[in-house]
């Protein structure tokens, strides 16, 4: 399925506060349907760089869940305010008009595609990139999957999303685990210390794990599951000035040299299929 | 419809190059780009003789109303082009100018003849931006090197050469002027300006090849500056390019003396800008400054 061509205005039904992050939803009335892991490229209509001249480009963002909408669909967004774009975003009123360019890339490979034995899957989420594994947790669950989502959070500043994305009936999910650095919920520590007790496991190797997050995180996922020997999905990001292999920004180093563009590559790609991934 | 070096234009806007993928675009967006295709032209990626992976990431920088790149020119190298390439970008709706560049006169040779050999490809536009080897000068830099260059070029090719000017230097026109004595057809101008951020988180440059160049609204008036000075030296036709975001600014090149426009960082933001601009021209401008641009036509 190819995006509708362009850019396309879509109005904010919805945003609200969620923990530390603000959750969004736009009106689609022309794209298709997003696949898991896809991104949209996303501006306001108004005040985008129009002020002190930044943000000017759009901002990749994942979706997290979509639904069907009146004359189209919903798309919901997780965001966290961390510089000029995404703070706009934060401040979208509803009604208001976005600067739309998408569906964009690749989508999640189901557990059996990646290894035909796979017998389930982990879901491995770190801050603001549990979005994407929201609307993954949910087609898994629908396929019968069998799964377990492992999710970590820095401190309560630097959460959210889970009473939207990852709650039923007001309970968290029983297949969530939760990890914070602070220790306000879950295991005090990573979520990577709750993935590497995991992979311990004797069934674990029948496994495929995806993973989002931080990039140090996605690092720490991507070494655990190759000393393991279990395949890995990760959902990465990097700057991109475009979305769809316009800018060539978004290189990220292959293992035998040379670079992938994650805009048209990804954003979903192989743990064997990337170097080590770069973080500070 | 303008006529631009014999080739016939649906309308004035062109990409800038390197700053669309039109093979990744068409993945991407499937059929409709091709019937909605944004460009009159379409100016590939530079080509240089041999593959190029490109500079390592951080590649692409936000700054104030524009972004600093140092994307590195990744490309299949000159066969590369040919085989998978060329025959790809053949299939597009509109005329094929192909960029290329080499840093020494026999492997531009090679790149013109083979380039400018293909029934597929319109024109070419010779990205002087890099250095002799032999010199050491940047070639678009010094007049001398470029007018040499022209003239090694000039018979290799009845297709059109068109020299993309760079604006880190003193005197673009005197460049042009180099270029059009040494028998090009055309000139577009600007490349990006060179430039460096700084990461605040860190303190470091913030690109890992440390510099980059300049694209975006920010570098408009010095754009519409170098074609205004390109212009008055040369009888050369001009593509003008920089920070072009709307019909507006279009007119605004196309009143200096630009024949074309070119359209570059604003479709990172606006995959079908080319288009509405182009139509924004059409609708949205005074007949004075269109009338005047023509006037500044052979």
């Amino acid at each position: 399925m190819t995006a509708p061509f362009g850019r396309r205005a879509c109005e904010v039904a919805a945003n609200a506060a969620t923990g530390g992050y603000r959750l969004f939803s736009l009106l689609d009335h022309e794209g298709p349907e997003p696949e898991p892991g896809q991104f949209y490229m996303l501006a306001s209509e108004k005040s985008w760089g129009e002020g002190g001249g930044r943000p000017y480009l759009p901002r990749a963002i994942s979706f997290a869940e979509t639904a069907p909408a009146k004359e189209g669909i919903r798309l919901d967004f997780l965001v966290e305010g961390v510089g000029p774009g995404t703070d706009r975003l934060c401040d979208l009123e509803p009604g208001e008009r976005v600067w739309l360019t998408g569906p964009l890339g690749n989508t999640f490979s189901t557990p059996k595609q990646v290894n035909p034995d796979a017998a389930g899957a982990i879901l491995v989420g770190g801050g603001i990139g549990i979005a994407p594994l929201a609307i993954w947790r949910r087609r898994l669950v629908e396929q019968g999957i069998p799964l377990r989502v492992l999710l970590g959070f820095r401190n309560q500043q630097h959460s959210g999303g889970l009473n939207e994305l990852f709650c039923a009936g007001g309970t968290l999910c029983p297949d969530v685990r939760l990890a914070t650095e602070d220790g306000h919920a879950g295991h005090q520590g990573y979520v990577t210390d709750l993935l590497a007790a995991m992979l311990a496991g004797d069934d674990a190797t029948s496994a495929v794990v995806y993973s989002c997050g931080p990039p140090a995180m996605l690092e720490a996922v991507r070494s655990l599951c190759d000393a393991n020997g279990v395949p890995c999905e990760l959902a990465m990001e990097s700057p991109m000035a475009c979305g769809f292999g316009a800018c060539f920004g978004c290189a990220v180093p292959k293992p035998d040299g040379g670079y992938l563009r994650l805009c048209v590559d990804g954003p979903v790609l192989r743990g064997d299929a990337v170097a080590e991934v770069a973080h500070a | 419809m303008p006529d631009f070096c014999g080739i016939e234009l649906a309308h004035p806007v062109v990409n800038a190059s390197g700053t669309y993928d039109a093979i990744a675009a068409r993945k991407v967006f499937g059929d409709e780009l091709l019937q909605a295709f944004p460009f009159s032209a379409f100016v590939s990626k530079t080509i240089t003789p041999e593959p190029r992976t490109g500079n390592e990431p951080q590649r692409i920088w936000e700054t104030p109303a524009g972004m600093i790149n140092s994307i590195g020119l990744p490309n299949k190298g000159l066969d590369g082009f040919l085989a998978s390439d060329l025959p790809q970008l053949a299939k597009l709706p509109v005329p094929l100018i192909v960029s290329v560049m080499a840093t020494n006169r026999e492997a531009f040779s090679r790149l013109v003849q083979a380039v400018g050999d293909r029934d597929e490809v319109a024109a070419l536009e010779l990205n002087v931006s890099c250095p002799n080897v032999h010199s050491g000068l940047i070639v678009g830099e010094n007049p001398d090197e470029t007018e040499a260059l022209l003239e090694a070029l000039r018979p290799l090719t009845e297709k059109p050469l068109i020299v993309k000017l760079t604006p880190n230097v003193a005197s673009p026109e005197a460049v042009a002027v180099a270029a059009e004595e040494g028998g090009a057809d055309a000139v577009s101008l600007i490349n990006t300006l060179k430039a460096s951020a700084i990461d605040p988180a860190t303190g470091a440059p913030a690109l890992a090849a440390g510099h980059g160049g300049l694209s975006g609204p920010a570098v408009k008036p010095i754009a519409l500056h170098q074609v205004r000075v390109v212009r008055a030296a040369v009888e050369l036709p001009i593509v003008g390019m920089g920070g072009i975001s709307n019909g507006a600014d279009a007119s605004e090149f196309l009143a200096a003396g630009a024949a074309l426009v070119a359209v570059g960082t604003e479709s990172f933001r606006d995959p079908g800008a080319g288009s509405r601009i182009a139509n924004e021209l059409q609708t949205g401008v005074s007949e004075a400054p269109r009338r005047l641009a023509a006037l500044d036509l052979e």
